[in-house]
């Protein structure tokens, strides 16, 4: 029988037990089902694999995929390639955690309960916000999550989003917001890549409605946004700043905290969890402390227990859809916890030289990779405002023919910038991180200068 | 106080480093040519400084405080806490699946696609739907999706709906996901059989009704026999049938949510197959549509075409995206997995073996506590402590003794239908000695309450930490650490 060894009941104990609750057969269990929808036939599924034939095909179809271990990679455009140290597989694959769910008995989920409280804190530090949530699915409906407590907060209805937002992220944000009647309008770039903030001011003034501005630094083309003391100007408008960050940048970059975003979200991939063409990933969400209450999803706090010790619990559920019903501030119930407990055994690796020597290598082997494509005919740095770890170049042809011929040569090249910026015709988004050595960053420049 | 388990940041020693990696082989810039100083962090980054073996200790001491499936039995209802197979977790970190990035292009990974193809083909056939997104990657995050889904069809044809109905025994996410969408919800009382009402149902219905959400089995582990009289009539008022698909370990192999008339379904990979929990997530909450809703499923969905798999993004009656990419990828190859190793005669002996498990628990333990629903119910009962509340100890002391037996409690206080509510879901994966010692556990500490309760309020004894102080926490929240000043 296939899965048997899943199922520890044998046929002797399914009849003892069957007799146990009176029933002749397993049928008489489903008789409540009606007769004209019960399935007469088997499942028409492919035929059942023991262990080793299963690997065996599973291993067939993932090698017919291009990996990033053999394949170098130059791509990022929200997931990123960057080292992951390999204790921390090790932890996150502890079987108490990855086989536990959501921790609603505190006295034997201790190990998890403190890890997301650590979580929350490293969050905090690194962002440079007052508090933290457990995680939400992924940086795009973080910063949607964002969106929608910016409106709660402010009671205001319009939200301001940058076009320098990972049109992903847009694209998600118009599905959460649109449906609840909260109005999106796009804030265009100014000719240095970053967000016109002048205009986006100019339509504050406007629009007293406007619950927040969005943005995305460094935004989506690779450029850093300097929102100087505009927060300052929000507030006397009564609207938010919301931000999603990379929080690798944030070792150098100036934080959501210094900057005064009263939200900051954000992908956390990079931190520490495979690419996994897309997931599973996870979203943070960090705010001032005023906005506690208004947080989405899990929030583990500090109490003590019956001897006094100190310990951690699920708090603050009166927020949670399991309380409060159709009131709650979100519906997410599961959500990614195991990436956010790889997130934390990440940054408890890396600690805070290790965060910034990946952020400072992302930024100088950027810069060098930069300044070899674009010393080459043909190739233009497209934006000359301030770079992290991307960056956006015309190309002499065509980008898809260009990663084509790339590909041939071992390397998973820049994204087409084209099909989501029209206006930028013939343009691709090179990300270059701490994993890319110069040899590697030589021979593409060399590649590149070759193609035709 | 704090002595016994320290926070990381009470361990960290400046100096110490828990990484290595190789020095920056680039010519290197000064920091100020790259990065004018207004973009600058000026604070310090004040992040723990550890090795690797104190960080390894920190989690492996961690994880010791921690309960799993692996730890032993967790029957929290609704959850379908199954045994989560190893071959899963080895096929997802293959390079060929761990390490592909989302956007290098459909060419670059066939197999990906592939996979993805062929598990839309199985759960079409497990669920009797037309098409499937990956995208949506829980329960709850499906639900959205599929009431975006819902009402977008009904604006399609020039009709504004914006009420939708849900059983009073609905899990929460139902009512806080028709909020996120602006619509109304209207509960339907249940009847006193714990199911859908066709009465009441009938004198809801109108103009106004864009969808019910229905889970079948229900939250009670009670199959909703009059489903296609419900479905007949939610129908003819112009409503759509949201399946939400938690209980679908009930029924794999005997019913289809597609037979039964539902429009949209979403599945939980993370509870029916197989995928582990991860303490609260990764999930995966795949969704399906009809031929006629499917045209609103998320974009891209995977097409073929001969032997050439791709990402279809044409797809102008789309809701659109409601997350990144194509959802929890790495969840999607562990759920493939489980069901080319369970076949169709696998997940039938499955969902069998979970309703036969689930039926002698119920009768065992119905003499002694109150079963406000007869069975025979499907994958899960719902058990009442009201006797016990009575006598002083309720349902959430019943669960923190059964912890002094080394055994997950079953979910508590949900369905709210159910006064001081256990709701039991023992899954297939747990042998009959396994359900005999947690009948006797429970045999106890009803023999307890009958003695002294004051013995079971006081539980759990023997676990990492004794009870600890939820209103405390919520009354003062303190949810991160900060260095004492
Ligand atoms: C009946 C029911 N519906 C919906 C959900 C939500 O699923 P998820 O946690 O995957 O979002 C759950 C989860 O426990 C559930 O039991």
């Amino acid at each position: 029988m296939s899965g048997q060894h899943y199922l520890p009941l044998t046929d002797p104990v399914r009849q003892e037990m069957l007799a146990s609750v009176g029933a002749a057969s397993i049928e008489d269990l489903f008789l409540d089902i009606p007769s004209s929808i019960q399935l007469t036939r088997e499942l028409d599924l492919p035929p059942y694999l023991s262990e080793p034939e299963a690997l065996a095909h599973l291993r067939h179809l993932a090698a017919k995929n291009v990996n990033l271990e053999d394949y170098t990679c130059f791509l990022g455009a929200g997931a990123y390639d960057h080292y992951i140290p390999s204790a921390v597989r090790h932890l996150t694959h502890r079987s108490e955690f990855y086989t536990a769910y959501t921790p609603y008995q505190a006295e034997i989920s201790q190990g998890i309960l403190q890890a997301i409280f650590e979580y929350q804190t490293l969050i905090c530090q690194l962002t440079g916000m007052d508090v933290a949530n457990a995680s939400l699915y992924d940086g795009a409906s973080a910063l949607a999550e964002g969106a929608v407590m910016a409106c709660g907060a402010t009671g205001k209805k319009n939200v301001l989003v940058s076009r320098g937002i990972n049109p992903q992220y847009r694209q998600v944000l118009k599905s959460y917001l649109e449906v609840r009647g909260l109005e999106l309008s796009e804030v265009p770039l100014a000719a240095g890549g970053q967000t016109d903030l002048d205009e986006a001011l100019s339509r504050i003034e406007q629009d007293p409605e406007t619950a927040a501005l969005l943005l995305q630094t460094p935004n989506f083309l690779g450029i850093i946004e300097k929102p100087g003391h505009l927060a300052d100007t929000l507030q006397q408008h009564g609207t938010l700043l919301v931000v999603s960050v990379d929080p690798l940048s944030l070792p150098l970059l100036k934080t959501p905290g210094e900057y005064g975003a009263d939200i900051a979200t954000g992908e956390g991939q990079a931190l520490g969890n495979p690419l996994s063409m897309g997931g599973p990933y996870l979203g943070f969400l960090a705010a001032r402390e005023n906005l506690l209450r208004r947080l989405p999803g899990r929030i583990v706090g500090e109490t003590r227990d019956a001897s006094g010790r100190r310990g951690y619990v699920l708090t603050l559920q009166a927020r949670e859809q399991h309380i409060r019903r159709e009131r709650a501030t979100s519906n997410i119930c599961s959500n990614q916890a195991l990436n956010a407990l790889t997130a934390a055994v990440y940054m408890a690796l890396m600690g805070p030289e290790g965060m910034k020597t990946v952020a400072e290598q992302c930024l100088q082997k950027a810069a060098y990779a930069r300044e070899q494509i674009c010393a080459l005919p043909g190739y233009e740095l497209i934006f000359p405002g301030v770079h992290f770890k991307e960056f956006a170049v015309s190309v002499p042809g065509n980008p898809e023919q260009l990663n084509e011929f790339l590909l041939q040569h071992g390397i998973i090249g820049p994204l087409d910038l084209e099909q989501t910026y029209p206006d930028l015709p013939r343009s691709a988004l090179f990300c270059v991180t701490e994993k890319r050595s110069k040899t590697e960053i030589d021979t593409l420049a060399r590649l590149l200068e070759g193609w035709k | 106080m704090n002595a016994a388990f320290p926070l990381l940041f009470e361990k960290g020693r400046p100096g110490r480093k828990g990484f290595s990696l190789p020095p920056c082989d680039v010519p290197l810039k000064p920091l100020e040519e790259l990065l004018p100083r207004e973009c600058l962090r000026k604070s310090h980054l004040d992040l723990p400084q550890l090795s690797e073996p104190d960080v390894v200790r920190h989690y492996t001491a961690l994880s010791r405080r921690n309960y799993g499936v692996d730890s032993g039995f967790y029957p929290l209802g609704s959850c379908t806490m199954k045994y989560n197979p190893k071959i899963n977790e080895d096929v997802a970190a293959l390079a060929g699946f761990a390490s592909i990035h989302p956007l290098q292009g459909d060419p670059t990974y066939q197999g990906a696609l592939e996979l993805l193809y062929k598990m839309e083909q199985c759960l079409k056939e497990i669920t009797g739907m037309e098409r499937y997104s990956f995208q949506t990657v829980a329960g709850a995050h499906g639900e959205l999706t599929g009431l975006l889904m819902i009402l977008a069809y009904h604006r399609s044809r020039g009709e504004e709906r914006n009420r939708v109905l849900i059983p009073d025994s609905a899990h929460g996410t139902n009512p806080a996901t028709v909020a996120m969408t602006g619509c109304e919800v209207l509960q339907l009382p249940s009847n006193d059989r714990g199911l859908v009402d066709t009465e009441t149902l009938k004198a809801h219905l109108d103009e106004k009704t864009a969808a019910l959400m229905l889970t079948n089995p229900n939250t009670l582990g009670l199959f909703e026999k009059d489903i296609l009289e419900i479905s007949r009539l939610v129908h003819e008022a112009g409503g759509l049938l949201y399946y939400d698909g938690a209980n679908l370990n009930a029924i794999m192999g005997h019913c289809r949510p597609g037979d039964m008339g539902f429009d949209v379904v979403h599945l939980n990979l993370h509870k029916t197959f197989s995928t582990p929990h991860g303490s609260g997530g990764p999930g995966s909450g795949p969704l399906g549509g009809t031929t006629q809703l499917e045209p609103y499923l998320p974009y891209p969905v995977v097409a073929k075409d001969e032997d050439r798999y791709s990402l279809d993004y044409q797809r102008p009656r789309s809701i659109g995206k409601v997350h990144s990419f194509f959802g929890n990828f790495g969840v999607v190859v562990k759920a493939y997995t489980y069901i080319r190793i369970m076949g169709a005669r696998g997940l039938k002996q499955a969902s069998d073996d979970a309703v036969l498990n689930a039926n002698y628990l119920l009768n065992r333990l119905k003499d002694l506590y109150h079963l406000p629903y007869k069975g025979p119910c499907k994958h899960e009962f719902v058990l009442s402590a009201r006797l016990q509340k009575k006598r002083g100890a309720g349902a959430g002391d019943i669960a923190k003794a059964l912890l002094d037996y080394g055994i997950h409690p079953p979910t508590v206080y949900f369905p709210l239908i159910v006064e001081e509510a256990l709701m039991v879901e023992p899954t297939e994966t747990e042998s009959k000695e396994t359900l005999d010692h947690f009948i006797a556990a429970l045999k106890e500490i009803a023999a307890a309450i009958e003695a002294d309760p004051g013995k079971i309020t006081g539980a759990p004894f023997s676990t990492p930490a004794r009870r600890l102080d939820e209103v405390l926490a919520a009354r003062k929240p303190v949810v991160r650490w900060k260095k004492e000043q």
